[in-house]
């Protein structure tokens, strides 16, 4: 798989009914890296994610996929260049993984067309590439929260996308299985290019993964880029309203946020190192 | 691992399916030959296949062509009928309540029908066209007052729930107000029955399940990843409102047409699916079997109301003490499971 499609957005305003979330927003998703959006709630990154991946029409303004208009390509062109996974998704009652995992291939398949070898290839190699093979036979519903999202995942990785975007694919997880979610993604982009963006809440997290760091407040860019340039005090009291400390991650040289908050702050070393 | 495991599991799930669908297939074609052959005069097996191959046969000839062939025919074709729309709804709503007969949208194919009887004193072919657009209307006027981006499953049966109240009390004010003579016509609205089944009914029903059945076939892969959530089912390249439209139009018109041919026969529509999916498993589209568990369904409730309980009873009051309890036993599961609807 190679990793040659562009996407960006051009004056990009989105409103529900009268109320406008992201308003004439530019911004450019780099080819074949990491990039996380981060934002205080409300503030437009998870509407900003579903008109990127074409779950909503902009009122102005376009998404640019290869140099054409995101919504007016065919929608079954577009499922098999661009995956989601959003926030919250329904698992039929009983649902088998490996048929959950199957219905990934949808895009791939003609109308009436049977159940081919390269589907059942493309349903192995993703659950092979989320660990998942030995549940193949369970039923969703049965499974781990962590399990789950690994699942899920294997469904947006069987409909072979060379752009996958992800929801927040980290919420309702326990830290250790935040993190094998996060490097199974990491694993994905460097094995296979494949380009990756996602909505995180963890500041610390985005940071640590992101090649591409973006933060949007009140349904605009304040800024992107590495996460080194992009997390600094200055953006967190922007972005989130909040005082903070900005470090250096010592396992991976990122930068990392302690927030200050009113209380619990020692009389004698409270100086922010700058 | 390799392919073939993945292969061996999917083969089990479709093995269990196969074996499924093949009973029920037997069961449907066993008891309609049954409901050829019993009645007040018994006539074997090999009398009614003769009869169907088209032969002359003294007595059977009319008695099974003529009277139980058409009843048995409307019994099969209204029972998938009502369980494809049902099994539809409840797909694309995700929620076993959303059947259209919760959701009234039969209630407005019966309150239109016994309007047109008691008041307007109309009947035959024009009543049923009524209850067509009527129904169709009343899915209408559901769908676009729970319309607020996009349609949500709850809402959706609350309104519907509301508005089958409504219609309801608007038959019982007709049937308080109606003449004597026009209530046994009147009853068949209410109740659902195959009395007097002919075979204009069985052509006409026959064509609409024949057209919306294929048009909801064509969707049904759709359909399945609609239970995905509309996210999920439009990244995968589901055009979501454009398919839900398709689909309600097709399950409209058959529970419309099945109404309009043997009234709203009682929670056919809502238990057929749920039947099927504990006989099928998860695996693969729920709209032929539950099309078939439908078909059993009338075919069984009308032979056990006519035969089997002493007295005659219209086969909806037979599959409404069926539905009823399992209707209950839904509420009850959603209220332990602290889950809203």
């Amino acid at each position: 798989m190679t990793a040659t499609h562009s996407l960006h957005t051009e004056q990009l305003s989105l409103a529900y009914g009268d109320r406008t979330v992201v308003d004439h927003l530019d911004l450019t998703i780099p080819t074949g890296k990491i990039t996380t959006i981060v934002g205080a709630n409300a503030c437009g990154k998870s509407t900003l994610l579903r008109a990127m991946s074409r779950l909503m029409a902009p009122s102005s303004g376009q998404v640019v996929l290869d140099g054409k208009d995101l919504h007016r390509l065919p929608t079954k062109e577009v499922a098999r260049t661009l995956g989601l996974l959003p926030q919250s998704p329904i698992a039929p009652e009983g649902i088998a993984v490996a048929d959950l995992v199957g219905r990934g291939r949808h895009p791939h398949q003609k109308v009436f067309a049977r159940w081919s070898a390269e589907d059942e290839a493309a349903v192995l190699a993703a659950l092979e590439a989320t660990d998942t093979v030995a549940l193949a036979d369970r039923a969703v519903d049965e499974l781990s929260g962590g399990q789950r999202q690994r699942v899920w995942i294997a469904m947006a990785l069987a409909q072979q996308t060379d752009l996958l975007f992800l929801d927040e694919p980290t919420t309702f997880l326990d830290v250790s299985h935040q993190v094998e979610v996060l490097d199974l993604l990491t694993d994905l982009n460097r094995e296979r290019g494949t380009t990756i963006v996602m909505v995180l809440h963890d500041l610390n997290l985005a940071a640590r993964y992101a090649d591409h760091l973006i933060a949007v407040a009140a349904g605009r860019l304040h800024a992107a880029g590495d996460p080194v340039n992009v997390l600094t005090e200055a953006t967190v009291r922007d972005v989130f309203g909040l005082e903070s400390q900005i470090m250096v991650d010592p396992t991976s040289g990122k930068p990392m946020m302690l927030p200050i908050g009113r209380h619990h702050a020692r009389a004698s070393d409270t100086a922010p190192v700058s | 691992m390799s392919v073939d495991v993945l292969a061996a599991g999917r083969a089990r799930r479709a093995l269990r399916r196969r074996g499924a669908l093949t009973t029920l297939a037997v069961l449907v074609l066993g008891t309609f030959l049954v409901t050829l052959m019993v009645g007040q005069t018994f006539y074997p097996p090999l009398d009614v296949l003769r009869v169907i191959a088209g032969e002359t046969v003294p007595g059977a000839s009319f008695t099974v062509g003529e009277l139980r062939l058409p009843r048995a025919m409307l019994a099969v074709l209204a029972g998938a009928a009502f369980a494809l729309g049902g099994v539809t709804f409840q797909t694309m709503l995700r929620n076993p309540l959303a059947s259209p007969d919760i959701i009234g949208i039969t209630h407005g194919a019966s309150a239109a029908a016994v309007f047109g009887i008691t008041v307007l004193s109309v009947s035959g072919a024009l009543i049923s066209f009524v209850a067509v657009v009527a129904a169709l209307a009343t899915a209408m006027l559901i769908y676009v007052l729970s319309f607020k981006d996009g349609v949500v499953g709850t809402r959706l049966i609350l309104i519907g729930i509301g508005i089958a109240a409504m219609l309801q009390s608007v038959v019982s004010y007709l049937l308080v107000r109606a003449a004597t003579w026009d209530l046994p016509a009147a009853m068949r609205w209410i109740t659902g029955s195959l009395n007097g089944a002919t075979w204009s009914e069985v052509v006409t029903l026959l064509a609409a399940v024949i057209a919306f059945g294929v048009l909801l076939l064509s969707q049904s892969r759709r359909l399945d990843l609609l239970q995905l959530g509309d996210d999920t089912a439009s990244a995968l390249g589901v055009r979501v409102e454009r398919t839900r439209v398709l689909v309600i139009i097709a399950a409209v018109g058959l529970i419309a047409f099945a109404t309009a041919a043997a009234g709203p026969i009682a929670f056919v529509a809502f238990l057929s699916g749920p039947i099927a999916a504990r006989l099928v498993g998860p695996t693969g589209s729920l709209l032929v079997p539950a099309a078939l568990v439908g078909a059993l369904l009338v075919l069984v409730a009308d032979l056990a109301g006519q035969f089997a309980l002493g007295a005659r009873y219209p086969v909806g009051v037979v599959t409404g003490v069926l539905g009823a309890p399992y209707l209950v036993y839904l509420l009850i599961r959603t209220n332990r499971a602290g889950g809203s609807l």
